[in-house]
């Protein structure tokens, strides 16, 4: 048991370099560097240059990328061009409001998915399945940053039961009651409008899952043994088809990263995924670089907990 | 001889094809005698399993028909919580595919576990901890302590069967289904399960209800052979009148196609085509006529009933009287000819 997830980590630092390479790559091939546009255009142009040559934007890339992964390690991530601040500060502060988004994403997606997906499998081609396909056909096809501006108009504007942007109301001091209120209150609206949209794929999963599993062979020899249907329900076909939905977990939160970006930049909610918009619009490399490796060890950590997770409840994965 | 513990009678079980209903079980009617074994034989889709989920029922979208009669009770008309505390308790259920038939994420003395358990909510753990282990001993696990707390994949074939089978005896049942137990299993480890089988019937006088397509094994387990085609029981009788005296063509060409050592040359007897399916099947006339084509059609009856020819044994339809192989025909001629 122990063995496999240390074997399983030790394989994640592999894929944690090729990302951080990748990622530095591309940050390089874009176009234009921090030194370009922002600067007045009356500066010499060899005062740029030695400008450059002093930040060390001329050196290779292999040297610029050891230079920046000697940093990171020691969480320097450089400095944003466009808010003059270290990047670690900036990310910081941020990181811990997308980190409550997402979290409080991630619990009302199975809140949602589970009690409907069990309704929808066991119960399958009744009315009540149909509605609760048809739900999850309308979350398909409706594409997260519509139906979230819908949300936004609908509970912020018109009903006004929820705050329209930001993460806490301005003046509440931190550590109070009155603070976590109001986090909780404006994290609940992106919250729900993404999980409403993200959870659709795993009920539907969870539906197949469970329609399959209660004809596999083991639920007629539970039904054979005198086990009520509930108890059928409940002990053999649930734990069965939660093991997909366990495996599909690092999905959910790599899908989350993408939903943020959207969220937030609706709802002007001051996370990681706006931060990552209004970067990459002004070039703001260090910031960019920075984040699109958070996101890539979000992916990476995501997947880690899947086979965990899939290796704690399997017992046919544990290897010996 | 001994008391009747299941009469069975006009049992029809229908599915649900579209729009109409087709019957997989077609009227049958049988009894099971205490500490008896009665085996169903039959080609693959002739309604054997069919017949013992509808005795179990265990089928979920079936229209079921008749009478099951089970100690003064008929189970057609049972309420689901009635079939509840039988099934596990009463009649006991051993399954083909002992891998499938095992839930995979839980350890297999827990599964037992369960069976007891839940005809016996109140019993202590340690109790039934104790039965469990007794049973894995009864059915011949070697180490059943280890063996409590093993995963289905970590176990042999034969082992999963004696798992089921402990299961299905777990709470001494009065009638034990046994639908095909040894089919998924290579030939040493049958002859163990059904040793083991036999013995079980000694110890528990249980009536057993032996479901399989296998004649050898019809031969050295039961007491008495119903021969199932189509939905129907073409023929049923004591397993010695049987395997002397088989009368029904189906019977015969089911027998005829055990290979011997003394044809070794010849060609394995085939029965041309297949059970025809749920759909298709003729629901009037002999439904075997389709398979033996060169039986004129006079010799079939309109509506073939079971005949009582000798005592105990019946034989459906009368084109029996008339049969012949087109194999034995020809031998014939050539015996004429020289």
């Amino acid at each position: 048991m122990w063995k496999l997830i240390v074997r399983r980590t030790l394989i994640t630092i592999p894929q944690i370099i090729v990302l951080s390479i990748l990622v530095f790559i591309l940050a390089q091939a874009m176009p234009g560097d921090a030194l370009t546009g922002l600067i007045d255009p009356n500066i010499d142009p060899a005062t740029i240059e030695a400008m450059r040559e002093r930040l060390g934007l001329n050196n290779p890339w292999y040297v610029q990328y050891i230079d920046w992964v000697k940093g990171v390690l020691q969480g320097d991530f450089g400095q944003s061009f466009r808010f003059k601040m270290p990047v670690s500060d900036l990310i910081g502060e941020r990181m811990v409001n997308t980190l409550w988004l997402s979290l409080a994403t991630l619990i009302l997606t199975y809140l949602i998915a589970i009690p409907l997906g069990i309704i929808s499998g066991r119960f399958n081609d009744t009315w009540l399945d149909r509605a609760i396909t048809g739900y999850t056909y309308i979350g398909f096809a409706a594409p997260l940053f519509i139906f979230a501006l819908v949300m936004l108009f609908v509970f912020g504007f018109q009903l006004g039961w929820f705050p329209t942007s930001g993460s806490v109301a301005p003046g509440t001091e931190p550590g109070t009651f009155a603070y976590f209120i109001s986090k909780l209150n404006h994290l609940l609206l992106p919250a729900l409008s993404m999980a409403l949209i993200t959870t659709v794929s795993t009920v539907q999963y969870l539906r197949s899952e469970i329609i399959d599993t209660k004809q596999k062979d083991f639920i007629v020899t539970a039904r054979a043994k005198g086990a009520s249907e509930s108890r059928v329900y409940n002990r053999h076909v649930l734990r069965n088809s939660l093991l997909p939905i366990a495996a599909f977990f690092g999905y959910e939160i790599t899908g989350l990263i993408g939903g943020t970006i959207f969220i937030e930049n609706i709802f002007g909610y001051p996370g990681m995924g706006e931060l990552f918009l209004s970067s990459i619009s002004l070039r703001d490399y260090s910031v960019m670089t920075a984040l699109v490796l958070l996101f890539g060890l979000a992916a990476i950590i995501g997947a880690l907990l899947s086979d965990i997770i899939l290796s704690l409840v399997d017992p046919r994965i544990r290897i010996k | 001889m001994s008391e009747v513990l299941l009469d069975i009678k006009n049992l029809k079980t229908s599915f649900r094809i579209k729009d109409d209903y087709y019957a997989a079980v077609d009227n049958v009617s049988l009894i099971v005698k205490k500490n008896e074994v009665l085996a169903i034989v039959g080609e693959s889709g002739s309604g054997k399993s069919a017949f013992a989920f509808s005795i179990m029922g265990l089928h979920t979208r079936a229209k079921i028909e008749g009478e099951i009669n089970y100690k003064g009770n008929n189970l057609v008309q049972a309420s689901p919580n009635q079939m509840k505390k039988l099934r596990g308790n009463e009649m006991g259920m051993i399954f083909q595919d002992a891998l499938s038939a095992l839930n995979p994420l839980m350890v297999v003395g827990a599964q037992i576990d369960e069976a007891i358990f839940l005809h016996n909510p109140k019993s202590s753990k340690s109790l039934r901890k104790k039965q469990v282990i007794n049973l894995l001993n009864q059915v011949g696990i070697p180490r059943p302590e280890k063996t409590y707390d093993q995963y289905p994949h970590e176990l042999s074939g034969g082992m999963r069967q004696r798992i089921v089978i402990a299961m299905a005896i777990s709470n001494q049942p009065e009638l034990l289904i046994a639908d095909e137990p040894t089919t998924a299993l290579d030939v040493t480890i049958q002859s163990q399960i059904l040793d083991l089988i036999k013995e079980l019937k000694e110890t528990i006088h249980a009536g057993i209800i032996l479901i399989t397509h296998d004649l050898g094994v019809v031969a050295e387990m039961a007491d008495r052979v119903a021969v199932m085609y189509a939905g129907q029981i073409v023929e049923i009788a004591d397993v010695y009148t049987l395997m002397e005296n088989p009368q029904h063509p189906y019977t015969r060409s089911l027998l005829n196609s055990i290979p011997t050592l003394n044809d070794v040359k010849e060609d394995l007897h085939v029965i041309e085509g297949v059970v025809p399916s749920l759909q298709n099947l003729p629901r009037t006339g002999c439904r075997f006529a389709s398979r033996i084509p060169w039986i004129k059609d006079s010799v079939h009856e309109a509506s073939p009933e079971l005949h009582e020819i000798s005592s105990g044994h019946y034989v459906r339809c009368t084109c029996y009287k008339d049969f012949y192989f087109p194999e034995q025909a020809e031998e014939e001629c050539n015996y004429v000819a020289n």
